[in-house]
């Protein structure tokens, strides 16, 4: 790479200069590369952002406007809508991130500091019900929320959606749980400490960070789901991915609103994203990448 | 910096052998309210699946459900649209994940270089992943591919590409693009964390040695990436099998049943044909298929989470 390797083939370049060059040029030339690509696949979210300042009439035109002049109406149309929507996203989002923690944890201690006995069974167990596609039940699932007064609750979603992420946060928690260190441990027990201040008083500050890129994951999935919202809700639990599809109408032009309304409900999940980025591996790895 | 663990736990604390039944119930007692929510939630729609896949239950007529034997499953097997459905889920999310999974290690070999910007144009590479599926639907449906006024139209005019209307022409190929451009940004990811834990001095050793950047990558970077790739592509797999939201959203299965994958055709199942039980028989024979790949899927999981070792 530097001079050192010159001697090698001695012929050329006698001075390190125009080699250093040649890298150096290389190295920009990669570096040009990475940013068009980063650009191209940023494009559609860039290209859905700008729209959402369009007026309906600038969004409908060809060839498509760069240049125009920005107007917020159709976020304030968004905003005058998406009450009840968001409200609901948030319950569901929230509540069923809480439950997921409240349950996740004290499982993941039982698989990994105080492991049962089947440790390995249970943890396969939970990820093999990643694997069944939930469509297959969506009509038998609607006969049973029908029955048990649930169809259209955002109780149903809450519990839906902590099964649904449940698996994916023992992994993860239990992949944290791992990390610390016995010797607190030990020394926790000589103490006397219970299991409950083991897990309160060592083991939950030393993991909290984990728990939080945790929740992190729980609230995008969450957030974005909208299989379940639109077999099981109709008005009373509607979430912000079915806002979104009411937001395109039979007819007449749509595409700057759409837009809008695909900025604000897509905007809280993206910040959250940008934020956890360092902890997004781990998570979408279910712990298995650090 | 970046590994992949073992995940077994410490020795010291595993073997449960003479413990009291007191400490095995105090072991098992935290685990049982996730366990028992898990199979409550998870397991019960499966089983009533299995209970209506032998019923007559339409929901639209008043008539009670009553058994009908296995007719309904006679159905699924002699139905054409079933096949065809499951050919294409396969079709999609295979195709789906290889490009992904090519184009993920394409940018994260262009990521792991240092150059001007590397965390903002990580930052634009991971966004595509965290738009909300039912929007990346509806702007690419919209915005992105609209016939007159989308900007891909306008990007491909000097290619000589005219007003082409992607959702009727290629629907399929479009679902699929937007299905990648989705999921590129996850195996990105996972390989970017692989190339990042590879140990610098071996790398360094293979250029001193004369190695080219090509056999380099060949030889040593991508025998070290193999359980990052297998990774990427199992968790991939299991996401992008249930693609829904960019099938109903950009073509609604269509045109005709162009890119109606297995999820769209047991949504259509309920929601037009009001058909619960013949949805539950394909719901159990899709299951069924699921149970056969998940085995091979969790066997790939141990392997790749390094336990498949008895002993513990």
């Amino acid at each position: 790479m530097t001079a050192t390797a010159v001697p090698a083939r001695p012929v050329k370049d006698r001075e390190p200069g125009p080699q250093k060059l040649r890298e150096m040029s290389r190295q920009v030339g990669w570096g040009v590369l990475a940013w068009v690509v980063g650009i191209a696949f940023f494009l559609p979210v860039l290209w859905m952002v700008l729209t959402a300042f369009k007026p309906e009439s600038a969004a409908q035109t060809w060839p498509p406007r760069f240049a125009f002049s920005p107007t917020l109406a159709e976020f304030r149309l968004v905003f005058s809508g998406w009450g009840p929507f968001v409200t609901h996203s948030v319950i569901a989002t929230v509540g069923s991130t809480v439950l997921v923690l409240l349950l996740g944890v004290p499982a993941s201690y039982a698989l990994s500091v105080h492991p049962v006995k089947n440790w390995r069974d249970g943890l396969f167990f939970f990820i093999s019900t990643k694997m069944l596609p939930i469509v297959a039940a969506i009509g038998p699932l609607y006969v049973i929320a029908l029955k048990a007064h649930l169809l259209d609750s955002i109780w149903l979603l809450i519990i839906l959606y902590t099964a649904m992420n449940l698996p994916l946060a023992i992994w993860m928690i239990r992949s944290f749980m791992l990390e610390v260190p016995r010797e607190l441990l030990e020394a926790a027990r000589l103490d006397g400490a219970g299991r409950i201040r083991e897990i309160s008083g060592v083991i939950l500050p030393i993991i909290s960070p984990g728990l939080v890129s945790t929740a992190l994951i729980c609230v995008i999935f969450a957030w974005n789901e909208l299989f379940l919202a639109l077999n099981l809700t109709v008005t009373n639990a509607a979430t912000m991915p079915m806002f979104l599809i009411s937001s395109v109408p039979q007819e007449g032009l749509y595409l700057a609103h759409l837009s809008a309304a695909a900025t604000v409900a897509s905007i809280p999940v993206i910040l959250v994203g940008w934020i956890a980025q360092r902890s997004l591996v781990r998570g979408l790895s279910m712990g298995a990448i650090k | 910096m970046t590994v992949l663990e073992g995940v077994a736990p410490p020795e010291v604390e595993v073997r449960p052998r003479g413990v009291s039944r007191r400490d095995r119930w105090q072991r098992r007692l935290p685990l049982l309210p996730a366990l028992i929510y898990t199979i409550v939630v998870t397991q019960i729609p499966f089983v009533v699946t299995l209970w209506y896949s032998f019923q007559s239950y339409f929901w639209n007529t008043p008539a009670p459900a009553h058994f009908n034997g296995v007719s309904n499953y006679k159905t699924v097997f002699t139905n054409a649209a079933f096949r065809s459905a499951l050919v294409r889920s396969v079709g999609m999310t295979a195709t789906a994940v290889i490009v992904a999974m090519i184009l993920g290690v394409a940018f994260a070999v262009l990521l792991d270089r240092k150059f001007l910007g590397r965390g903002v144009v990580r930052t634009l590479i991971i966004t595509p992943f965290l738009v909300m599926p039912a929007a990346a639907a509806l702007v690419w449906a919209g915005p992105m591919l609209d016939p007159n006024f989308g900007l891909l139209n306008y990007l491909l005019e000097p290619f000589g590409v005219h007003h082409v209307a992607w959702l009727s022409t290629h629907a399929l190929g479009s679902v699929i693009v937007v299905m990648i451009w989705q999921w590129t940004p996850f195996m990105t990811l996972i390989i970017l964390a692989g190339l990042q834990s590879q140990p610098p001095d071996t790398l360094e050793a293979a250029k001193v040695d004369g190695a080219g950047a090509l056999a380099t990558f060949r030889e040593l970077t991508l025998p070290h990436l193999r359980p990052y790739i297998e990774l990427g592509v199992l968790l991939g797999s299991i996401y992008l099998v249930n693609v829904f939201d960019a099938v109903r959203l950009m073509t609604n299965g269509g045109p005709g049943t162009a890119t109606t994958n297995l999820p769209f055709y047991l949504f259509q199942q309920v929601n037009n044909a009001f058909d619960i039980g013949g949805a539950a028989a394909t719901g159990v024979v899709t299951v069924i298929l699921t149970i056969i790949v998940a085995t091979f899927a969790l066997r790939m999981f141990a392997r790749v989470f390094q336990f498949e070792e008895g002993g513990v």
